[in-house]
């Protein structure tokens, strides 16, 4: 299915290719170069080329183009979802997926893409599967390997290659034994110039970092489960019991991954965090006003925190004089943008910034207002409402450690104005 | 090829200075010889021949991974082909598999060199370990040299037989590799993919679906058999393989069941009464036959269908996009209309993802939402636009809302769409009025309020969306005058404006638009018209081509209706564009000069000018650009970029009348056979006798040649014409017999021996004889209620196993249990009944399925298909000494092996030890310490033994699980005071259980085990140990296995598999007067080669 795969970087050096069939020339990219540079940005190059004999399929992230060659129908979005994985697994594995570290790590990269596909097919794609594969380097095993003359290539299929659930390996053993549960909701949310809600929706995870010994099985339940009616489960959840008790029961895998993924839509009503008031205008000759303030709203108490505001102003502006009274800003003179950091929320005293825009001389007032992007955070709240009832543990013997966090943050969250 | 490759990578290291390798920066330091070198590639070359030349693991490795680097980077290193080739020997791993890498990627250029690393593979292929089988197999069919197409082909044949799922894995992604190498094969191909589609396991299910696609995708027929098994696996299947499944089942499902949407009125039957009972179905297809096809007939859906739909249903909430794509695209094209909704909020989820996913999940909504408006309607909110979306995201989503806009929701969306059009991304604003033309063309209501908006965009400072709006404008009245002649003054203010803008609008098709327009409505403007005309003509010359044929018209249409006042300035037009450069406009000046201002003859159209001019036009359709997308299967490459993808297959029609759904008859659906299916019961009683056993090994290897003999049996007959009959009658006597058995078990277990006898004898029958099988069983059936007199003397010769299932379907009692554990090693030489068939330990599940999971479980993955295991024939009394009396200060322990199922874990060996205290004073505490065992290995420790009194002795039963290996277990057994460290040694006999196999089936393991796996030997025996009591009883005493019946004489077979992993043993002994020969086989060598000389020695020895 997929056939080469080719990793290039934003200057455009392809550093690093990979053939699953036979070697398919690098300057394939070109017809890619071609395409990329018609894009205004990275992220608007459209992730399905067609050239005459090959399509490449590409996603952007991390700063880096992964592109897929392929040559035959395929569903893209295998191809798409592989890139991410082979991405994820980069993350996995060496902390961060950037073009440094891939080059730093290239055997292991190597091999692992070596591994994960077979004939352009996915053969191992599973974390742990991987991990017992090739282990992943770290200061320590160097140290073991060169005293022992082992290398980080395992010799024998890991036993979750054949189980049931491939996803955890055998003979884990830890002496801290401790599952953490991140429940991350993220607020994606319009709101037009008079501040009322033209849609918001919720994006929640539930991120799990469980080490814990043996085979242990692991129920959860949620106060309020009627909340969750859209959702996407990892693997090893048993989805029958889901439908049927409404608890979360699952073996997890070794170490981090994503339990679940929730999807409060439109139509529920989403509490919104923050306000916006904002009084933007331009006028003929001069330039304009800028004044917008923030405060909190529906926080269930809960302070606001790493609030930022970023505003991109039309081109036609020059520069800005503003004066906040609460945390810093900068304006970005090139992509003509504002980034406005808060901080913290402090409702006494609500933050507010103002002051005035300079236009380009002769060029027209712009039309419209800037849509401002809202970023915060807040701890301990998921703005859902969704709550954990109690984690149970089967299959082993000991007393686990058990965390949960919740955080509910921005997402595209973004004021009209 | 080849020489292509070779011209790039000489290229690229002309390109760029060698330095820049990925591995020379980091390997500079390591290695000082290498920097001094690096102006020169050659020479660099030589010294990673050098490093690959040495003998040290180290060195190697550090050269092989330079090398992958270059080859990482792109830069050629082929010329090292040689130095690393010798290299693919290496016992380090990590360099081996770099070897393995170089050479996938190289062997294609060097073909003849590549020849050299074929042995080695082929010995790799044979090694116990199953990860170096598959990655041989790997490499040999990934470095795509075709002289070694035998060789792939023999090694792929072989390897799908293969104990590792692992391996068949492997195998099936090979199939491709070699038929891209050579489509000649094709044929063999199949057979293999054939074999694997039959493979029960989950691993396999995908990648020997993604061959049959690559390889065969017309051979819809090798799916029939094993379509409802996908069906049920597909849960369990991984996510990558769920997706081509998913694919490769919606062609099958349009080929094979009729369409849903038939006929509009679906039939909302519940999935209850689909699956009521298969005896309803069989009699409704049945009258569907008879019917003829009455076309009044209400749907309904194939079960199989159903089952389809049902089974993919939960797989939309899979964290894989793709899979849930998949299964969005199978209920768009194969689901009753009225169940396709359901996927519409997967399909938003997966828009909050990358936003590559969001993009093409976005053009999948795009045509979906064309035909199916309502799906999408709740979730109108969603596809608002951010700002930060990328352009083609927002395109997309401003493309759905169009198509989801209706009386009731335009106007929010027109509210939304006046946002986008102050936006700052002009290609976004610009398509956004289109869109709003488009909203305005197919809701009549709103076409005023829009034209209005649209007019007052016109004054816009933007140039594009003034000249966009234009367009839409023009489109929509060109629109509107044809639905309303009557009205000949409306929008003349439009128009009016519009012609007033005429001069200051720049853009080249809005000026065109305007001038179109005033030509085409210049009636209802008839006082401006000429002077626009006056301007453009001044300005002729400077025009974009597109403009003046646009005045040309212009100029033409005015001179017809006024000539009086435009003839002139039509001419002088006419005169301009007859110089122009453009030959089009040259062209089109010269034709219309013929007809409006004709000269001295007159042509035959002058007359006809008018009518050609001034028609009424059609108006233009503004439609979903995704209109006609769905002509390609959605969620395909091809659907994204709106053209045929090479490899594409067209999505088939629903057939008027579906096919024979007979053909998915062959195997028994597991899931419900307990519930209700009585005609799946029937049928394991007549012809799919072996299948029960089979179906409870989901995950077994090999797919049996007697099964495919039954099916073929029953594909044959009509036998599910008579079943069907017959299960009623059935059904009743089970219901006789299970009262029968609250009141008597003992006597209810009589019978059901007599009963399984019975059974075999007829399997042997249908077997042997298939043709007049079918009415035999008939015979047998109806007289099942007698017991037969026959049982005792036919011989179960096959199917043990299957009886087994039955019993334990018709709830098998302890008692029969007790009964046949206790049977002696005597009575099963004799062959009547080999041991225990069900399971010892499992009969007390009363629960049919639940037996059948648990034995499904104990088979686990590697052992083979029918196999169960039973209880040991033969308890050695045979003690071992484990602590000596001295050494333990008065306590002595000895074991022995008890060859009972450990009840800690299946995987352990029971040990009973025996403690014996001589000392004077009681010992206190006893019980184990430290553990030194080797990896794999585990104890159960027995509990501890508070005191043991003054020549007392206690015995005390722990597990161990040797992990097949003839290492022995180190513990330390504490006492209050001491400690001793202890040893504990198991021979190979005793790691291994007892299993109960039919005689094919163990010549078919043994055909597998064959080579290393296999070793032989012959004994001279003393002559008293001849006879088959005694022979057996030598093969009891060294090792825990059971006696295979089998119908060779002097040939004697037993059957065990190691307690741990689960690898099958299997001894056989040929007589041949005192010689005889020994013959085991095991996957495990070490075991094979140990019990083979245990054996000897015991056939050797005299009592």
């Amino acid at each position: 299915m997929i056939h080469s795969l080719f990793i290039i970087n934003n200057a455009g050096d392809v550093f690093m290719e990979k053939h699953w069939k036979s070697v398919i020339n690098r300057s394939i990219c070109d017809y890619f170069f071609e395409v990329q540079s018609k894009a205004a940005t990275p992220e608007d190059v459209p992730p399905v080329i067609s050239t005459p004999h090959h399509y490449l399929i590409n996603i952007y992230r991390s700063q880096l183009h992964l592109v897929a060659v392929v040559t035959t129908e395929v569903p893209p979005l295998f191809v798409i979802e592989f890139l991410h994985r082979v991405m994820d697994t980069f993350e996995d594995y060496f902390g961060d997926s950037s073009e440094a570290t891939i080059k730093e790590q290239y055997v292991v990269v190597y091999e692992l893409l070596d591994e994960m596909l077979d004939n352009g097919f996915p053969l191992a794609m599973e974390a742990n599967i991987l991990k017992e594969l090739i282990k992943p380097s770290n200061i320590l095993r160097t140290i073991a390997n060169t005293m022992t003359g082992k290398s980080n290539v395992s010799g024998t299929l890991p036993t979750g290659q054949l189980s049931n659930i491939p996803w955890r390996r055998t003979g884990v053993k830890y002496t801290n034994n401790e599952a953490y549960f991140d429940i991350i909701e993220e607020v994606d949310a319009i709101v037009d110039k008079s501040g009322s809600t033209v849609a918001a929706e919720i994006q929640g995870r539930v991120d799990a970092t469980v080490k814990l010994s043996g085979m242990p099985d692991l129920t959860l339940t949620f106060m309020n489960p009627r909340l969750l009616d859209d959702l996407s489960f990892h693997p090893c959840v048993r989805f029958k019991r889901w439908e049927a008790e409404r608890v979360i029961s699952f073996v997890p895998p070794d170490g981090s991954f994503r339990l679940m993924s929730y999807h409060i839509g439109t139509q529920n009503l989403v509490a919104i965090p923050v306000y916006l008031r904002h009084n933007i205008s331009f006028r003929e000759g001069s330039g304009g006003r800028f004044d917008v303030s923030v405060g909190p709203k529906q926080t269930m108490g809960k302070t606001v925190e790493n609030v930022s505001l970023e505003v991109p102003f039309p081109k036609s502006v020059l520069n800005v004089t503003l004066t906040p009274n609460v945390g810093k800003y900068t304006f970005d003179p090139v992509n003509k943008i504002m980034v406005w950091e808060i901080g913290r929320i402090d409702p006494t005293k609500l933050p507010n910034i103002r002051g005035s825009i300079s236009l380009q001389s002769g060029a027209p007032i712009p039309e419209s207002n800037p849509t401002i992007s809202v970023n915060f955070t807040i701890n301990q709240m998921a703005i859902s409402g969704l709550k954990v009832n109690r984690l149970d543990m089967y299959g082993e013997k000991y007393k686990p450690f058990k965390g949960v966090k919740y955080i509910t943050k921005a997402g595209k969250f973004q004021v009209r104005t | 090829m080849a020489s292509n490759g070779g011209f790039q990578n000489s290229g690229y290291n002309n390109d760029r200075p060698p330095s820049s390798t990925g591995s020379g920066d980091a390997d500079v330091a390591t290695d000082p010889a290498s920097s001094s070198f690096f102006m020169n590639d050659y020479k660099k070359h030589d010294d990673l021949k050098q490093m690959l030349d040495t003998n040290k693991d180290n060195l190697k490795l550090e050269a092989m991974k330079r090398i992958i680097g270059m080859v990482a980077k792109g830069k050629d290193a082929s010329d090292l082909f040689p130095a690393v080739v010798k290299n693919v020997v290496s016992k380090n791993l990590e360099v081996k598999k770099l070897v393995y890498v170089y050479l996938t990627r190289y062997a294609e250029e060097q073909q003849d060199l590549a020849l050299l690393s074929i042995s080695t593979f082929q010995r790799a292929l044979k090694d116990p370990n199953q990860l170096i089988r598959a990655s041989a197999l790997r490499v040999l069919s990934s470095i795509r040299v075709p002289v070694i197409v035998p060789i792939m082909m023999l090694s792929i044949k072989e390897s799908c037989n293969d104990m590792s799922p692992y391996v068949r894995k492997t195998a099936a992604h090979a199939i491709p590799k070699l038929f891209s190498l050579d489509p000649e094969l094709k044929d063999q191909l199949i057979e293999v993919i054939e074999k694997l589609l039959a493979d029960k396991t989950t691993l396999v299910a995908g990648s020997a679906i993604q061959a049959f696609e690559e390889v065969c995708p017309e051979r819809i027929d090798l799916i029939h058999k094993n379509y409802r098994k996908l069906c049920n696996l597909l849960v369990d299947v991984e996510e990558w393989g769920q997706v081509v499944i998913i694919n490769m089942l919606t062609r099958y499902a349009r080929t094979q069941f009729v369409n849903p949407n038939r006929d509009d009125m679906i039939e909302e039957e519940s999935e209850k009464a689909f699956y009521g009972s298969d005896e309803d179905e069989e009699k409704e297809d049945k009258e569907e036959e008879e019917d003829d096809k009455p076309k009044k007939k209400p749907y309904v859906m194939d079960p199989d269908h159903r089952l389809l739909l049902r089974n993919c249903k939960p797989l939309l909430n899979s964290r894989n996009a793709a899979v849930v794509m998949a299964v969005a695209q199978l209920y768009y094209h194969c689901a009753p209309r009225a169940e396709v909704g359901m996927v519409a909020k997967s399909l938003i989820r997966l828009l909050r993802s990358h936003k590559e996913v969001q993009y093409i999940v976005l053009s999948n909504i795009a045509t979906m939402s064309v035909k199916r408006k309502g799906m999408f309607e709740p979730f109108l909110k969603s596809f608002y636009v951010h700002s930060t979306d990328p352009t083609h995201v927002k395109l997309l989503k401003l493309e759905i809302l169009t198509n989801l806009g209706t009386e009731t929701s335009i106007s929010t969306i027109i509210r939304e769409f006046q946002t986008y059009i102050t936006s700052t991304d002009k290609e976004f604003a610009a398509a956004t009025i289109q869109a709003i033309g488009r909203c305005a063309s197919t809701i009549p209501e709103i076409t005023d309020t829009c034209l209005n908006g649209l007019v007052r965009l016109m004054s816009n400072r933007d140039e594009t969306v003034v000249a966009e709006s234009v367009v839409v404008i023009k489109k929509l009245l060109q629109m509107q005058s044809t639905d309303s002649v009557s009205q000949p003054q409306e929008h003349k203010d439009i128009i009016v404006h519009m012609a007033k803008m005429a001069q200051d609008i720049t853009v080249p098709m809005a000026r065109a638009s305007i001038l179109w327009m005033i030509g085409e409505y210049s009636d209802r403007v008839p006082k401006i018209a000429p002077d626009v005309l006056r301007q453009c003509a001044k300005n002729f010359i400077n025009e974009e081509d597109i403009v003046k044929l646009q005045i040309l018209n212009l100029a033409a249409k005015l001179c017809i209706t006024n000539s009086k006042q435009t003839k002139l300035l039509c001419q002088y037009v006419f005169n301009l564009a007859k110089y122009d450069q453009n030959y089009d406009i040259r062209d089109r000046a010269r034709f219309l000069r013929q007809l409006i201002i004709p000269g001295e003859k007159a042509g035959a159209f002058a007359k006809y000018a008018k009518k050609m001019f001034l028609a009424t036009k059609p108006a233009p359709v503004l439609e979903s650009k995704f209109k006609d997308r769905d002509q390609f299967q959605l969620a395909t490459l091809s659907h994204v970029l709106n053209t045929k993808a090479t490899g594409y297959r067209e999505i088939p029609d629903f057939p008027e009348v579906a096919p024979d759904p007979t053909v998915r008859n062959v195997e028994v659906p597991t899931a419900w056979v307990a519930d209700t299916n009585l005609l799946a019961q029937k049928k394991k009683k007549k012809g799919g006798k072996v299948k029960p056993a089979k179906k409870k090994s989901f995950y077994s290897d090999e797919e049996s040649e007697e099964d495919e003999d039954e099916e073929e049996e029953e594909d044959s007959s009509d036998e599910t014409d008579s079943s069907e009959e017959d299960s009623s009658e059935e059904e009743e006597e089970s219901e006789e017999e299970e009262d029968e058995e609250d009141e008597k078990p003992k006597k209810k277990s009589k019978k059901v021996e007599d009963e399984e006898d019975e059974e075999s004898s007829e399997e042997v029958d249908s077997s042997e004889e298939e043709e007049s099988s079918e009415e035999e069983d008939e015979e047998e059936e109806s007289s099942d209620e007698e017991p037969q007199p026959k049982a005792k003397s036919t011989k179960a010769k096959t199917g043990a196993t299957s009886n087994a299932a039955m019993l334990l379907d018709l709830d098998l009692t302890m008692s029969l249990g007790d009964t046949l554990v206790n049977q002696d090693a005597e009575e099963a030489e004799v062959g009547s009944t080999v041991a225990n068939p069900a399971a010892v330990g499992k009969s007390d599940f009363l629960m049919p399925v639940l037996a059948q999971d648990m034995s499904s479980l104990s088979l686990g993955g590697d052992t083979g298909g029918s196999t169960t295991v039973t209880a040991p024939s033969f308890i050695p009394t045979k003690t071992y000494e484990l602590l000596n009396r001295i050494t333990g200060g008065g306590l002595s322990i000895t074991y022995r092996f008890t060859r009972t199922v450990s009840i800690f874990s299946e995987k352990m060996a029971s040990v009973e030890l025996t403690l014996t205290n001589s000392s004077d004073k009681p010992v206190l505490n006893v019980k184990i310490g430290d553990k030194k065992l080797q990896s794999g290995m585990e104890i159960f420790d027995f509990p501890e033994i508070g005191n043991l009194g003054v020549g007392a002795t206690v015995t005390a039963t722990m597990g161990i699980n040797f992990a097949d290996t003839t290492q022995p277990a180190t513990f330390d057994v504490c006492t209050q005071e001491k400690k001793f460290s202890v040893t504990v040694k198991a021979p190979v006999g005793e790691q291994i259980q007892p299993v109960n196999m039919a005689e094919n089936e163990f010549d078919k393991q043994q055909g597998k085990l064959s080579g290393m796996n296999e070793n032989s030997g012959t004994v001279d025996m003393a002559t008293e140990n001849t006879d088959i009591k005694t022979i057996s009883r030598r093969v009891y005493e060294v090792a825990n296995v059971v006696q295979v019946p089998s119908m060779q004489d002097n040939t004697y077979k037993f059957a065990g598999k190691t307690l741990s992993a689960g690898a099958l043993v299997l001894i056989s002994v040929k007589l041949d007067g005192r010689k005889a020969a020994l013959k085991v086989n095991c996957e495990k060598m070490v075991i094979g080669s140990m019990l083979l000389k245990d054996l000897k020695d015991s056939m050797t020895k005299k009592d």
